[in-house]
């Protein structure tokens, strides 16, 4: 039991434990910053498993970007405060049940399968690596899904502005 | 014969007129719809009379034999190699008479109705309806395919219907119109019947290939038609008395006579034009048309012989006890056309025994001349003194004078007095009888005698009899328009006899001398001549005499105004045997079981949805529930069951 | 630090994603549905890490789904606030049992 192994199982616990507590929150900005306290968690897991490109990437899109638009926009339409209404109770214990049985079921799976040869090598993942493959045009490189989420991300963009787009009061009566 | 292709503009100008009126009359031709028809139909009628001309006079005949001219040509539908149905013109010396018949009483009557339906609402429909009947009714002689007349044969029908029922306000035009329909529509699967058989058989539905396969002895064709059997009837009579069906439906033979006389609910001009001289000759166009092939088959030529003697008797005793002026010209219309098929009937084909045939032509020439002049004079007669009731009519030839003088013209030579042109007709059609048969013979004579009273009962009961008191119409006896066909058509009824029909239109093409024999002619003029003195005795002036003979006679008499029951017999069997028998429970049958089984099954489909329809909740996350229930059970099914 | 192994590291990655579809299923916020599929993005990260560290780790394919798996949730994200922007214009309220006209 030496000083990774510890860390491990902390990160874990902690990472789940803000998940559960965000999912479960009756305050809808509590929950978020559970969400934030699971992305940083599992940020320090990338950490680590070594993947330290994956890990300031996770911190920089998810906490940075996604956490605070999700922040923003409970500003744009709760009021702060409110508790949010109790799922149904209905709904609540058939998920509960479906999801017990899921977990039990995909556990059971990877606990029964042999995974290979497990390869103990360093895993050393350098920046300057992944930026020639992700630009590379050669076999396994990955330039083509590299420009389709370049389009993909400028679509979503146009997308996002024309969806929540303020139409005119006159222009509104016309398309309904 | 590519000279002759404008004759294709003779049908198509009044489809075109058709066309025009029907789509934009109502709108943009209100007042001007009847010239555009007028003048349309006139460069269609010079057509014809210049194709006359130059196919009678020019170049029709080849070595003193007239020729049959295919003059235009389309093949439409390839069935196979040999049998296609054609679009083509066929010119031979019928075809020619009748496209100038057809024409020329169209021009007549589209004339006559501008002053008869002159403040008509729907005078352009009126005229697009006549333009159209009077297209298909060209298409229909002019046609060089079986298949190709049969479909002007239902277009002609269809505008017959259009026609009869315009005035469709009233429930009995409306129920005229769809007698009509029906009863035709009925003759005429007979006719489609006989055509496949007929070209089944013969292998083709060319006119000029069919005659020429079906009348060579020796043709393989021939035997095979010949041979086929059925119930002991060979084939090729089969298919001959099935199109003699087809015909005898148009031209209302007894007994599908009866839609005729329901008929004259249309506007006059109509039944000048459609139920007079035109539509209802159709039938003995079309047997003249098949007429070498009917000529060697006797069984079929013997059934013609006597429906059309029959209906012509038949319908001439009916005539002599109607009342209504339009009811009387209608069964003398019936009768007329009977002499023209018994005429056919008697006839052979070929040379000095085709005069049957050359009479019937005749006849069909000269009928169609004084029987629409009798019905425009009727329709003159109805629109001065709106009744057409000759209980209500009489005195009326000093107010009335060239509708008078027409009428006694056009009775005159329906009736067979010489000079006038029924006398030559008749003269030929009677001889062809008694060359060949002499019980035909005598009940042609009968009849017409018969015809020469009834017509002079119904001219003495307008025109003398007793005088009624009309109040003065601002119109007077009619407009320009109406005396004008009149007058013409009373020079055409006059003159139509010394046309020579008897040296154009012969059974094979050759030219036959007329045949005017005093001593022959003698005894038919006299019964006419007799006729017409009873009816002078009986109805010149007002007196007890004819109700005195009509109680005499009885229920003869009786059953002869009823038109010997055979509406009544005929409403019988649809009423009360087919609707009963098979209409109820077919209806029965329709109801519970076709649409009960239907409705089953849409009953069953909507109860199971209304059962299922909560599941689709309109809850996202229950659909996500459902969703992921789905992923697990496949995985399961996929990683436990199908490994 | 090899101790771990693999199924470890799957244990905590499959206790996320079902964590996150429990609060897909209940939550009736359409914000706090958008957190819980964040978190199964994330869990898949994990998974996609974890498998490339251990069983191939000469190959870099695990971080580059991890990373394109990172953008793609982030124009997720834009595009789903959009629509619950709009969702709150049009109904007042970002319940989605409030908005279940779409049904039979």
């Amino acid at each position: 039991m030496n000083a990774s192994v510890i860390i491990f199982y902390i990160l874990s616990a902690f990472i789940l434990g803000a998940a559960l507590l965000a999912v479960t929150a009756r305050k809808i900005f509590r929950s978020a910053i559970f969400l934030l306290f699971t992305l940083i968690g599992t940020a320090a897991l990338f950490f680590w498993m070594g993947v330290e490109f994956v890990a300031a990437v996770q911190i920089i899109i998810y906490v940075g970007g996604i956490v605070v638009l999700i922040i923003f926009s409970i500003f744009l339409t709760q009021k702060s405060g409110d508790e949010m209404p109790k799922p149904l109770r209905k709904r609540s214990l058939f998920s509960i049940l479906a999801l017990v049985f899921g977990f039990a079921f995909a556990y059971q799976l990877i606990y029964e399968h042999e995974f290979g040869q497990i390869v103990h090598k360093s895993f050393d993942v350098k920046v300057t690596e992944i930026g020639t493959q992700m630009l590379s045009t050669k076999e396994y490189g990955f330039v083509l899904p590299f420009e389709v989420v370049s389009i993909l991300l400028l679509a979503s963009m146009i997308g996002c502005i024309v969806i929540a787009m303020k139409i005119k009061p006159t222009e509104e009566r016309e398309i309904q | 014969m590519s000279h002759y292709s404008y004759i294709v503009f003779v049908p198509l100008l009044p489809l075109v007129t058709f066309l025009i009126l029907g789509l934009f009359g109502r709108k943009y031709f209100k007042i001007h719809s009847g010239s555009v028809g007028v003048v349309s139909l006139l460069i269609s009628t010079i057509l014809s009379f210049y194709t006359a001309y130059q196919y009678f006079f020019i170049d029709g005949k080849t070595n003193a034999v007239f020729q049959n001219i295919i003059a235009l040509k389309y093949t439409w539908l390839q069935f196979s190699p040999n049998v296609s149905i054609d679009m083509g013109i066929l010119l031979d010396p019928i075809s020619v008479m009748m496209i100038v018949i057809v024409s020329f009483i169209s021009l007549m009557v589209h004339i006559f109705s501008l002053g008869y339906m002159k403040g008509e609402e729907r005078l352009a429909t009126y005229y697009a309806f006549l333009s159209l009947f009077t297209f298909s009714m060209l298409g229909l002689v002019l046609s060089s395919n079986i298949f190709q007349i049969y479909m002007f044969w239902e277009l002609v029908g269809i505008s017959s219907f259009l026609l009869i029922g315009f005035f469709f306000e009233k429930p009995s035009a409306v129920a005229a119109s769809k007698k009509a329909f029906i009863v035709t529509r009925f003759a005429d699967f007979g006719f489609l019947v006989g055509i496949l058989i007929l070209a089944f058989y013969s292998g083709t539905l060319d006119f000029r290939r069919l005659i020429e396969r079906l009348t060579s002895v020796q043709s393989t064709e021939f035997i095979q038609i010949t041979s086929a059997t059925f119930l002991g009837v060979s084939m090729l009579t089969w298919g001959l008395i099935l199109v003699f069906i087809g015909g005898a439906g148009k031209s209302a033979m007894f007994p599908l006579h009866i839609w005729l006389p329901d008929a004259m609910e249309g506007p006059t001009p109509v039944s000048a034009l459609i139920h007079a001289a035109t539509m209802v000759v159709a039938g003995v166009y079309l047997v003249a048309r098949l007429f070498p092939v009917f000529s060697i088959d006797l069984t079929a030529l013997q059934i013609v012989t006597w429906v059309g003697s029959f209906s012509a008797l038949f319908a001439a005793v009916i005539a002599c006890t109607q009342t209504d002026i339009k009811r009387v010209l209608a069964f003398s219309t019936i009768s007329q056309i009977g002499f023209m098929m018994f005429s056919l009937g008697v006839s052979k084909y070929g040379g000095e025994n085709g005069l049957g045939f050359t009479g019937s032509m005749f006849h069909l020439f000269t009928h169609a001349f004084f029987k629409s002049l009798l019905f425009l004079g009727a329709g003159a007669v109805i629109h001065f003194a709106h009744s057409n009731d000759i209980k209500e009519l009489g005195g009326l030839r000093k107010l009335m004078p060239v509708t008078h003088i027409s009428f006694l013209i056009a009775c005159l030579a329906i009736a067979g007095i010489p000079p006038f042109s029924g006398f030559f007709s008749k003269e030929d059609i009677l001889l062809a009888t008694y060359q060949s048969n002499k019980l035909i013979y005598g009940i042609a004579v009968l009849t017409s005698g018969l015809t020469a009273f009834y017509m002079f009962r119904l001219y003495y009961s307008i025109f003398w009899n007793k005088e009624i008191r009309i109040q003065e119409t601002p119109h007077g006896e009619g407009t320009f328009s109406m005396k004008a066909p009149l007058i013409i058509l009373s020079i055409c009824t006059v003159l139509a006899g010394f046309v020579p029909i008897s040296s154009w239109v012969t059974s094979d093409g050759a030219p036959l001398k007329s045949h005017i024999n005093v001593g022959f002619s003698a005894f038919p003029v006299l019964m006419a001549a007799a006729g017409i003195l009873l009816a002078t005795y009986l109805y010149k002036t007002q007196n007890s005499r004819p109700q005195a003979i009509a109680s005499a006679l009885g229920s003869l008499y009786r059953a002869a105004y009823k038109k010997f029951y055979i509406d009544e017999v005929y409403l019988f069997i649809t009423k009360k045997i087919i609707f009963n028998g098979i209409g109820r429970p077919a209806a029965w049958i329709d109801k519970n079981i076709v649409d009960g089984f239907m409705n089953l099954l849409a009953t069953a489909t909507a109860k199971l949805s209304a059962m299922i329809k909560g599941l689709q909740s309109g809850k996202v996350q229950n659909y996500a529930l459902y969703f992921f229930g789905g992923i697990i059970g496949l995985a399961l099914l996929f990683i436990y069951v199908f490994k | 630090m090899n101790e771990i192994s693999i199924t470890h590291i799957l244990f905590v990655s499959t206790a996320l994603f079902f964590i996150g579809m429990y609060g897909l299923f209940t939550r009736r916020n359409m914000i706090t549905m958008l957190m819980a599929i964040e978190l199964i993005l994330n869990s898949v990260n994990i998974n996609f890490v974890a498998f490339n560290k251990y069983l191939y780790p000469d190959k870099l394919d695990g971080v580059f789904f991890a990373i394109f798996v990172i953008t793609i949730a982030a124009a997720e994200a834009a595009l789903a606030i959009a629509i619950i922007i709009n969702l709150y214009r049009s109904h007042d309220s970002i319940d989605v049992e409030d908005a279940s006209e779409l049904k039979y």
